[in-house]
């Protein structure tokens, strides 16, 4: 006789599907749990940026109520900022800075980022260990002698300054740029080599194109870094009324005079638009730049 | 004789015995110094002048207009025993990294485990929480002292609908407004959390299958895989942490701003030097600051630099060994 008796088969055979239809529960309780924690942490994430938004459309008696909603809708409040305090002229100030910051950085960190990954020469090793020990090398230690040469330059207040270093390389591009470029295979330089290719050729034409990537990720970060920078401005331009950058302006024009909070918060609304919408676009590049190297900025 | 010794020092050095020499490539040296030649001239006039002379100012009294005077140790006796706003900085400055940095990791490994674990709608939740770390440290601040505020700022309200009588008056408070900036700093968790997560994605997923199949539970796996496995993902963030926990600056300086902290709750040792060199102008004491920020950061690196043989885990052999 067998073991397994039609009734005893039927049997297994509904234990079988209740452990399984138990743990596709389990799975989808998991599932849900899993999702309304995200959507939790996700909601107080994005609260500070809602209240931001939905002040910014207050009027100035609703701002100071704690309300949570604007009623009415007082879109007006976008083109008042513009002449409350002077937005356009701040803007302006900031995206020169950061632009050329940008380009300073670019230009000057992509020639030694390549002779220190692409070249095999004497003193390598040490000069990439004096880069990466700089990463580290806290601001205020040089902040004021640096501080001093401006000074004795006549370039305070200016936005020189904010400018110039940036085209003497950055320690964290090159740092950056370096790790992308070592992952090229070597055979490409070989080949462009053989070929007669000149050392300045081969960067520019075949290895520059190929770390598009890597350099579209220093130039967001330089870019980013000088837009949210507020103590390089804070030192060199804070006297100079025509040189204040949206962070300057916003710090410092309440003190001056007095700006209703809804018109600060709409200020602080623009000067984060932009930082977002280049962060929608440009996610991926971020994201693999951090990850390369472990630092942001 | 000579060859024979030759022979015994270096064992392939035997005639024919040497492949062909490869073809060697000129070194372009003029292109090499050319190339390196933006980083040489910034190295040069933005940093090591600038260390050796900071270095020499902070034994000097020095306001800028006048040239540097020679006091010795001054400064620094100064700093130790007169100057009380050095350790109400210092104190501040302990206190919060004591409290953020590790909280930080936390929320950090949090965040980025809770993100590997949906099938869907996985890059719009990490694009959520990575965003508020875009945000300009200025704005950020003044939106948190906003809608922090006590009076009119809405977050009080919505504490008090879940039922906590008497929030606090954050920001408005000298006991409560480091927590502000905390909460400030962790909204912000987004880069460190992208670390994490990519630490964890690097994780192979037979080991937790394993441990599935040995019965582990969630809590073990995390506790045993998961968790050794990140360590040095925490070493890195923890020395990064301690650097930038002394140079924290801009949230304290906009916050304290906007409340008026007379209490000085948020005056912390990057502000300190800021106050010293460019509100006082004393740019000798403000250098001895300085230079005190760079040992006291570098003994807290090599403190943890030091422990980290007990738990740092390096799958492939450690960097630092």
């Amino acid at each position: 006789m067998s073991l397994y008796t039609p009734e005893k088969l039927a049997e297994i055979d509904a234990h079988s599907r209740k452990a399984r239809r138990a743990k596709k529960w389990n799975q989808f309780l998991h599932m849900v749990g899993n999702h309304s924690l995200l959507i939790g942490l996700s909601a107080i994430f994005i609260l500070p940026l809602y209240l931001v938004v939905v002040i910014s459309l207050m009027s100035k008696g609703q701002a100071e109520t704690r309300s949570l909603w604007p009623h009415p809708f007082v879109w007006h409040n976008y083109l008042e900022v513009f002449t409350a305090v002077p937005f356009l002229k701040w803007t302006l100030n900031t995206l020169f800075v950061s632009v050329m910051g940008t380009i300073g950085t670019v230009v000057s960190s992509v020639p030694p980022a390549y002779v220190l990954s692409r070249l095999q020469w004497k003193g390598r090793q040490t000069t990439f260990l004096i880069i990466l020990s700089t990463m580290m090398l806290p601001g205020q230690v040089t902040m004021i002698p640096v501080y001093i040469i401006f000074s004795r330059l006549h370039w305070i207040p200016s936005f020189l300054p904010l400018i110039v270093p940036s085209f003497f390389s950055s320690a964290f591009s090159i740092f950056l740029l370096r790790q992308f470029f070592t992952s090229i295979p070597d055979e490409i330089s070989d080949a462009a080599r053989i070929d007669g290719c000149s050392e300045f050729k081969l960067m520019m034409r075949i290895i520059v194109p190929l770390a598009k990537p890597a350099i579209s990720a220093i130039a967001l970060f330089a870019f980013l870094g000088s837009w949210n920078d507020f103590f390089g401005p804070l030192l060199y331009i804070v006297e100079n009324e025509n040189l204040w950058t949206l962070g300057i302006g916003l710090n410092a024009f309440q003190g001056i005079h007095h700006v209703d909070t809804n018109m600060m918060m709409t200020a602080s609304a623009l000067f984060m638009a932009p930082v977002i919408i280049i962060f929608f676009f440009s996610q991926k590049v971020f994201i693999e730049g951090v990850t390369l190297t472990g630092v942001k900025g | 004789m000579s060859l024979t010794r030759v022979n015994a020092i270096s064992p392939f050095k035997k005639k024919g015995d040497i492949a062909p020499p490869r073809k060697k490539l000129k070194v372009p040296r003029l292109f090499i110094f050319l190339c390196l030649s933006p980083w040489l001239f910034g190295i040069i006039f933005f940093t090591a002048y600038p260390m050796v002379s900071s270095f020499y100012q902070s034994f000097t009294k020095f306001n800028l207009i006048e040239s540097p005077k020679w006091v010795g140790l001054d400064n620094f006796h100064r700093m130790f025993f007169e100057d009380d706003d050095f350790w109400k900085a210092l104190k501040n400055t302990i206190w919060i990294s004591a409290i953020s940095i590790p909280l930080r990791i936390c929320f950090a490994i949090f965040t980025a485990w809770i993100l590997t674990k949906p099938k869907m709608g996985k890059s719009i939740y990490r694009t959520i929480f990575f965003l508020p770390s875009m945000v300009p440290a200025v704005a950020g601040t003044m939106a948190f002292t906003y809608i922090f505020n006590p009076a009119y700022g809405p977050i009080n309200k919505m504490l008090e609908a879940i039922g906590i009588k008497e929030p606090p008056f954050w920001f408005m408070d000298p006991a409560w407004s480091k927590w502000g900036l905390i909460l400030l700093g962790l909204w912000g968790i987004g880069d460190t959390m992208i670390i994490f997560l990519a630490g964890l994605l690097d994780v192979p997923t037979s080991l937790y299958e394993a441990a599935e199949l040995e019965g582990a539970s969630g809590w073990q796996s995390f506790r045993y895989i998961t968790l050794p496995l990140m360590t040095p993902v925490i070493f890195f963030s923890t020395v990064t942490g301690v650097i930038g926990s002394f140079q924290y600056f801009t949230q304290a300086y906009v916050a304290s701003g906007q409340v008026n902290d007379y209490s000085h709750s948020m005056y912390f040792y990057a502000t300190h030097i800021y106050y010293s060199a460019f509100k006082a102008y004393e740019m000798g004491y403000a250098s001895a600051l300085a230079w005190v920020l760079l040992v006291i950061t570098l003994l807290c690196t090599l403190v943890i630099l030091k422990t980290q043989k007990r738990w740092v885990h390096y799958p492939n052999g450690s960097l630092f060994k």
